[in-house]
């Protein structure tokens, strides 16, 4: 017969205990309020403000007219007027702006003999959805900018759009570069703190720590698998990625090794700090998913990295993943070498310091 | 000096939190003996344990094990010492050949191979060398346990009850062990509630609350305690038992099978309590030894009136 008294026994005792793990509990009301926030603020599917660099071959006002009227829009945040094309050219590889605007010399000239010139807009197209509303909405843009300066003149430009390094738009070619830094933060953080909370839980920690041992030969002896594990992965990756997907390689393997291997370090140093923190196996894992998810939603891997908020993007910058990723799309998909990604590089060397040097402070060499 | 003795640490004290869980420890413990580490649950014995061996850093105190500073050395200690722990600490997922190559590679042996084949041989664990330890029984995994801890001939073995959980034949077994390394020159330091098994130490030290209350040969331990003790053998002992239960002059009383035993240290106010029952039909009253459980049992209710 069904008790009720048993069952609020057995409910009791639940909430107790939930009550009692606090860190799960934490988990509990942490995630809604985390997920909230981020999807409901700092995630755009529909990004604006999106940084562009003009480069002006023309002064006059007709270029005036569309600066302003791209500055006005809310597809562009216009960071700069240059004149370099080779300034222009670096930017959009090295992912500093989305667009640039070529504004051809003569411009207003040919405008007004109506030679219909050409004005260009190379779009960052690496990321699809980054790229489509702006280039989407660019030749409107400039029509209007002009119709005050032309009157009813037939179409007085022509707009040549770019979509550079992906020019068919498909999504897998940003993707997969994306899904490099997030199956490296799950597994690499996740497998070493586990591993590690799993000797302190089964009491094993105790027999190692009996032993004349040391704990940096403990530290190596328990990681180095996990990067055997790691470097496997990305080789699946990338061959599934060229095979299946036909994702180019197009920039320096030296600084995709330099990226790789230092993001997997970052990875397992704060899998050793969860460790040292959580004090079991579902805490340990607890704590990576805490990570995990704003890995996922703020490192631009879901969700385009410049449609996000100001906060949302500083809070994104301390992420390693944030920074793994967008050197990795750099160097697959725009070709980009060891100098363009140093501002991604050293980042993750940063953070690799400090979390390094927490995770050894924290570690215990006695069972205090 | 030290170097006769096994284990010289003085004035150990660990406190976790507010809680003083080893209160002012001293002991000393010569080459090759056996001594017992008795104590209530909770009473520190653990925590001892892990001093010595320099798994834990005292808050006060120190000495040395083996010779060797605890605080200072603590890595010559460990590569010379045996520990074994309270919960079976080797891995579960290996097998037992693997579990005690891993120690022995930990240790640093030489030929390790040669070395694992030897202790599976000494602990008849040969036959269940590829066998996983999770799978293994109680009394199997302790001795895997002792073979894992006294692999690289330690000097001293420390075990933390060893035997808990585990059948008698296991513990006599497990003994037998202890037993030829301790003829080999080990010094043991066993902790263990078993009354069979501290009577075969050679001393005692009796811990509780964090305070060592008795240490001595085990034979002299009942004498020191000075309780008194009668047996009162017959039917019907419920009523007595009742009647005599924090009666005046007793100290102790405890059912042995059909007798009671009742103690106690002042021998005319004890008298004066069995008196009536003396000559009764059916009822033997002797003069009994006091036994070492006795010996314990009130040492314990001693220690918590005092720290409780």
């Amino acid at each position: 017969m069904t008790s009720l008294s048993r069952i609020l026994a057995i409910m009791g005792k639940e909430f107790i205990q939930m009550l009692r793990d606090r860190l799960t509990f934490g988990m509990m009301v942490g995630i809604p309020v985390m997920q909230l926030l981020l999807f409901g603020y700092a995630i755009n599917t529909d990004p604006r403000n999106l940084p562009t660099l003009v480069e002006m071959g023309d002064n006059g006002p007709a270029s005036r007219a569309i600066t302003q009227a791209m500055e006005t829009s809310e597809y562009f945040d216009l960071i700069g007027l240059t004149t370099s094309a080779e300034e222009t050219e670096s930017a959009l590889q090295s992912g500093d702006v989305l667009f640039v605007v070529t504004i051809p010399p003569n411009f207003e000239r040919d405008l007004l003999r109506g030679d219909r010139p050409q004005i260009l807009l190379d779009a960052d197209a690496s990321d699809p959805v980054a790229a489509g509303t702006g280039a989407g909405a660019f030749p409107t843009l400039v029509q209007e900018a002009l119709a005050p300066l032309l009157g009813e003149m037939s179409p007085p430009v022509q707009t040549v759009i770019h979509r550079r390094y992906n020019p068919a738009g498909r999504t897998a070619l940003n993707i997969v570069p994306g899904l490099l830094g997030v199956i490296l933060t799950m597994t690499m953080a996740m497998m070493t703190s586990m591993a590690l909370t799993r000797e302190a839980e089964r009491g094993t920690l105790e027999t190692l720590l009996a032993t004349p041992t040391r704990p940096h030969e403990v530290m190596i002896g328990k990681i180095t698998p996990y990067v055997f594990v790691g470097s496997i992965q990305v080789a699946i990756l990338l061959a599934g990625a060229r095979l299946l997907f036909g994702v180019p390689f197009l920039g320096s393997p030296f600084a995709f090794l330099a990226a790789v291997s230092l993001f997997i370090l970052v990875n397992l140093s704060l899998g050793f700090l969860f460790s040292t923190v959580a004090r079991s196996q579902m805490q340990a894992m607890q704590m990576t998913f805490f990570i995990f998810l704003p890995s996922i939603l703020l490192s631009g891997f879901m969700f385009p990295f410049a449609g996000m908020p100001a906060w949302a993007q500083t809070l994104g910058q301390a992420l390693p993943t944030t920074h793994f990723i967008h050197a990795v799309r750099s160097i697959m998909l725009k070709g980009a070498g060891f100098r363009d990604v140093i501002h991604d590089i050293w980042p993750l060397a940063v953070i690799f310091a400090v979390i390094a040097t927490l995770a050894m402070l924290r570690y215990r060499r006695t069972l205090d | 000096m030290s170097e006769a003795l096994a284990i010289d640490v003085q004035g150990l004290t660990k406190r976790f939190g507010d809680k003083t869980v080893v209160d002012d420890f001293s002991m000393q413990v010569p080459r090759g003996k056996i001594y017992g580490f008795l104590g209530p649950n909770g009473s520190g014995k653990t925590t001892t344990i892990r001093m010595m061996c320099g798994l834990l850093k005292p808050d006060a105190g120190g000495g040395t094990a083996l010779g060797h500073d605890i605080i200072r050395e603590s890595r010559e200690i460990k590569s010379r010492v045996g520990y074994m722990t309270q919960k079976f600490s080797l891995y579960g997922d290996l097998t037992v050949r693997e579990n005690l190559t891993f120690m022995a590679r930990l240790h640093a042996l030489k030929n390790t191979t040669s070395v694992v084949e030897a202790a599976l041989e000494e602990y008849a664990l040969a036959p269940r060398a590829n066998q996983l330890a999770d799978t293994l029984s109680g009394g199997w995994k302790q001795r895997l346990a002792l073979a894992a801890a006294s692999m690289h001939d330690p000097g001293l073995l420390l075990l933390d009850e060893p035997t808990a959980g585990v059948d008698p034949k296991a513990r006599r077994d497990f003994w037998d062990r202890i037993r030829v390394l301790a003829r080999k020159g080990v010094t043991v330091l066993v902790s263990t509630h078993y009354m069979d098994e501290a009577v075969q130490c050679d001393n005692i030290a009796f811990i509780a609350y964090g305070r060592k209350l008795i240490d001595a040969p085990s034979a002299d331990i009942p004498e020191r305690v000075g309780l008194i003790t009668w047996r009162i053998e017959g039917k019907g002992l419920q009523p007595i038992y009742d009647a005599l239960h924090g009666a005046d002059g007793v100290d102790q009383i405890a059912r042995f099978g059909s007798a009671l035993h009742v103690s106690g240290r002042d021998a005319e106010r004890l008298e004066r309590a069995i008196a009536p029952y003396r000559g009764q039909d059916g009822l033997i009253v002797e003069k009994a030894k006091t036994g070492l459980e006795e010996a314990f049992i009130w040492l314990m209710t001693g220690s918590e009136d005092n720290f409780q």
